[in-house]
């Protein structure tokens, strides 16, 4: 990582954000100087605008840096035994150079946290994921004794790049062939002395891809992905664009939707996958994998709550609305996880936790809002949808459109 | 290929019983021993030529209703008919004796003590009585089963009458130093009677913690927490068990040592379906029950990757480092203790409670103790069959001995130690060298690999508040089943505990028979 700006003799030097591969680029880009952080990384919010950035993902193409994402390399004849029984998907059934979305979970099926699986070759796997996992993974190793575990996370420069002119942007920047990469697939090409990795992955539910670099190319890789995207409006994004993506996707977010299990005091404030509405990713069909009991009993029993998108009338974002059986207000029988305008699908819509047995009868939010200082409160009806409220057909077509 | 309906890794003295209440309800069962010799660490084994020994050389607790079920009298076993005296020596031969019905040796004070302790104490033990023969309530389920043994034990409670439960709860997890202070004045005095609190754990007279459980867990059993060793010795106990495993069908098997669990994997989840031997040799069976310590039976026999991780784990961190080691002498002739008769009682060889707490120091910072504390007997004087005519065994207990000290178990090391033991049996008993033929030393490391018990651990794994009861060996395995369907535990690192006492066995057996 830089340290310029550590200075000499800084009593706080241990203390301070470290910076991302990419910081020197990004840094001057931070208009607003809108930073907060990430697992120990200085990392922007927004840039200049979030609304704009958000406009960029959707409209253009835009780039987030996942520096301070973890990144775990996973090797050896064990590693595929040792991911499969932690994670609760088939990973034995993931191809080479294919990705998968992938959640964990303890022994009693709560949920650790979620990430990504790399297969990069027959023993050799990447996992990705928010929060830092390696003490986990070093349990899941127990009884694992062929394979190693090394943290990748500042071995990588990584970047997401987003947005209707993504693939298009790769094509000027001489990806040749990027435009045949289908989703969750992986391509490797030739980078001055380096190998650049281009994964069709993001966090947007849009068109997008991620890269992946030795530091040593970063700022070169930067450079040469901005040359090329100068006429396809090339932007950076930060954390607060990415969440009014991701929620238009349908994507939970640690501290949102979820808590993950380690963290938590109270024994209930954590979540199943069926709660989070990712029953899909459990594969029953596996004879083992952690949690597997605990989870199979959730199934049979379905869970108390239920994950669930809303699209809910007015205009007034529910953000920590509760949410009651009845405009009166008397049954409580849920809460809203995550809400906004999305102003792509130009509707009120919100992630929410809600009693399952309540989904299929009227569900009502209690929203408080601001104007001026003064509260005003507004009890708004809400739809349950189905899909993600945003998924264009770009996000699935190979070759994507061209631009 | 045969099949059983119960395989019983292991014939130490619980995995025999487990087989015998098995297969009296008509199981096909086998059971698959590693060694030579039933019995686990209470086998008796010829340590030279002519000599015998056994790792375990009393008895405290073995269940009486162990005794009447399996009929072990007719198979063979004789009760001891009194208790041995317990001797505190004293290097001026001024000893301290604990008997049936009081103590000599100290002042007037410390004998009327020693009666209240002593009513005091039975009376916690009879209340917790009940529980050791018992499967242990599963936290968090609350069937009406299980919420009665939990009534039951608080009715027990109650029933001591308010000043002595709170005196209870007050002392159950006292450190044996502080309980000792409390009633005794004679050095002596408290050394002996801390014995029992803490050999088989990594306690000192200052650690709180299960001391005072060890205790009156060790008072259950016919003589009230007096050591005895049988007519027939040990042997004839575990000859006893073993001809009540078989004449109620159960197969014993030695010299088979179990490599592997095998456990089947589909869509339907996990079973355990067999067992592999050392030779390739498979047999399967509807389930395998395991005597072997959890460390041994989850990481080693059915493999962590077949567990969830944070039970592998927590079976990973459970405390099975041994303290105990074990010296077998065999002598000329019967060897005289300064200002001792004969001696036929069980000596203690520790002169105050801080003699104790310095020789776990020692240990405790990894290395053997400077000034080893022990307890011994002389079996062959209670059955004649264990050396040669006229000729003699010494079996004693050393603490604190580590399994794994710093620099490993060397020859050196293990001379040096030897060397510090005889020189401190000499001190009590002058000529005792001149008598010895052969002496064997067993530290932990040894009775690991002799017996097949991770560190080799009194208990199999420590017992400590934190892996007793419901939580022995960790939860998810306490009530004898595992997480695997089809594989039970049912040996001493089970509720309740180590010793020859039975009830790991007896409460595997009718969880199983549920
Ligand atoms: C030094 C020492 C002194 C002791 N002294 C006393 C005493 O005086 N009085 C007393 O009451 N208690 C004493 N104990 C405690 C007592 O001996 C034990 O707690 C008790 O014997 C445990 O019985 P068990 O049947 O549960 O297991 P064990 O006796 O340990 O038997 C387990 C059996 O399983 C077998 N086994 C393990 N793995 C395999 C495998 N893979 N395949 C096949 N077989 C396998 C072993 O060979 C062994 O025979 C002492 C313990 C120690 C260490």
């Amino acid at each position: 990582m830089t340290s310029e700006a550590i200075a000499h003799n800084d009593p706080f030097a241990g203390e301070r954000l470290k910076h991302s591969h990419f910081h020197e680029r990004q840094a001057p880009m931070n208009l607003r100087d809108a930073w907060s952080s990430w697992n120990g990384f200085k990392f922007a919010d927004y840039y200049y605008d979030a609304e704009y950035e958000y406009f960029c993902i959707r409209n253009t193409c835009a780039t987030y840096g996942i520096c301070p994402m973890q990144k775990y390399m996973i090797s050896g004849p064990d590693a595929v035994a040792m991911l499969d029984r932690m994670v609760t998907r088939d990973v034995s059934k993931l191809k080479v150079d294919r990705v998968t979305y992938v959640c964990w979970c303890t022994d009693e099926g709560r949920m650790v946290d979620d990430g990504t699986i790399f297969r990069l070759g027959e023993d050799r796997f990447m996992l990705t994921c928010g929060s830092p996992c390696l003490a986990w993974l070093r349990k899941s190793c127990l009884g694992f004794d062929d394979l190693s575990v090394e943290d990748m996370t500042e071995r990588y420069a990584a970047l997401s790049l987003q947005g209707p002119t993504s693939c298009a942007t790769l094509l000027t920047m001489g990806l040749d062939g990027i435009e045949n990469l289908k989703p969750f697939g992986v391509m490797h090409f030739p980078f001055n002395d380096a190998s650049l990795m281009v994964s069709r992955t993001g966090f947007t539910g849009d068109l997008g891809y991620e890269l992946w670099i030795d530091p040593s190319q970063a700022i070169a890789m930067w450079d040469a992905l901005y040359a090329a995207g100068e006429h396809h409006g090339i932007h950076p994004y930060g954390e607060a664009a990415t969440n009014m993506a991701r929620l238009e996707a349908g994507f939970i977010m640690p501290d949102m939707e979820f808590s993950e299990a380690l963290k938590t005091i109270h024994f209930q404030h954590d979540q199943t996958p069926f709660e989070l509405n990712l029953g899909w990713l459990v594969d029953f069909k596996k004879p083992h994998f952690n949690g597997r009991r605990a989870l199979l009993e959730e199934r049979d029993r379905g869970p108390r709550y239920t994950l669930t998108k809303l699209d809910i009338e007015g205009n007034k974002p529910a953000e920590g609305a509760i949410l009651y059986s009845g405009k009166r207000c008397s049954k409580e029988i849920g809460y809203i996880t995550s809400a906004m305008w999305s102003p792509s699908v130009k509707a009120n819509i919100a992630l929410a936790m809600v009693e399952t047995s309540m989904l299929d009868r009227e569900i009502w939010a209690e929203i408080y809002y601001q104007k001026e200082l003064r509260y005003y409160r507004k009890v708004a009806r809400c739809e349950v949808k189905d899909k993600p409220f945003w998924a264009p057909a770009r996000a699935r077509a190979t070759p994507p459109p061209a631009f | 290929m045969n099949s059983y309906d119960t395989i019983v890794i292991g014939a130490g003295h619980n995995g025999l019983i487990c087989a015998a209440y098995l297969a009296k309800q008509g199981q096909r069962v086998l059971v698959l021993e590693a060694s030579a010799a039933p019995g686990g660490l209470a086998s008796a084994r010829e340590f030279h030529p002519g000599f015998k020994a056994s790792v375990a050389h009393t008895i405290s607790h073995f269940s009486p209703r162990v005794v009447e079920d399996l009929q072990l009298q007719s198979h063979g076993y004789q009760p001891a008919i009194a208790p041995l005296p317990t001797i505190g020596l004293n290097l001026d031969g001024e000893h301290v004796v604990i008997g049936v019905d009081g103590v000599t040796g100290v002042s007037d004070d410390d004998k009327s003590s020693y009666l209240r302790y002593r009513a005091a104490m039975q009376k916690f033990a009879r209340a917790l009585e009940p529980f050791w023969m018992k499967t242990m309530p599963r936290i968090g389920n609350n069937s009406p089963g299980e919420m009665l043994t939990f009534g039951q034990l608080g009715l027990r409670l109650r029933r001591l009458g308010k000043e002595d439960m709170l005196e209870f709860l007050r002392v159950a997890t006292l450190p044996m130093r502080d309980l000792m202070d409390e009633y005794f004045d004679n050095k002596h005095l408290q050394a002996a009677l801390s014995w029992d609190g803490l050999v088989g754990s990594k306690l000192a007279p200052r650690s709180p913690n299960s001391a005072v459980f060890a205790l009156l867990y060790r008072m259950l059993g016919d003589h009230n927490g007096g050591h005895a060793i049988p007519g027939t010795g040990i042997e004839g106990l575990i000859n006893a068990l073993l001809n009540a495993a078989t004449a109620a069908g159960a197969q014993v098997r030695l010299n088979a040592p179990v490599t592997k669990i095998c456990i089947s994997q589909s869509e339907d989840g996990q079973q355990a379906t067999g067992v592999e031997l050392a030779d390739g040799e498979k047999i399967t069976a509807t389930r395998i029950v395991s005597c072997a310590d959890p460390q041994r039976t989850f990481l080693q026999l059915v493999g962590a990757r077949y567990l969830e991780i944070e039970f592998a784990n927590r079976i990973q961190r459970l405390r099975c480092e041994g303290y105990v080691a074990k010296l077998h002498l065999a002598l000329g002739d019967v060897p005289s203790f300064v200002g001792v008769d004969r001696p036929d009682g069980r000596m203690i060889i520790a002169s105050e409670p801080d003699a104790l707490e310095f020789a776990f120091d020692d240990a405790k910072y990894g290395a053997a103790s400077e000034n080893p504390v022990m307890e011994l007997v002389i079996p062959s004087l209670q059955d004649a069959s264990m050396a040669p005519a006229g000729q003699h065994v010494l079996s004693a207990n050393v603490m604190y001995v580590p399994a794994s000290p710093k620099g490993g178990w060397t020859d050196a090391a293990r001379s040096a130690l030897l060397e510090r033991l005889l020189t401190t049996l000499e001190r009590h008993a002058p000529g005792l060298r001149e008598l010895v033929l052969h002496a064997e030393l067993l530290t932990p490391h040894d009775l690991e690999s002799l017996h097949h018990v991770t560190g080799g651990h009194w208990h199999h794994t420590e017992f400590a508040v934190d892996q007793l009861l419901m939580m022995r060996p960790t939860y998810e395995a306490a009530q004898y089943g595992t997480p695997i369907p089809g594989l039970y535990l049912c040996g001493a690192g089970s509720h309740p505990g180590g010793g020859l006492m039975g009830g790991p066995g007896f409460n595997a057996a009718h969880e199983i028979l549920k």
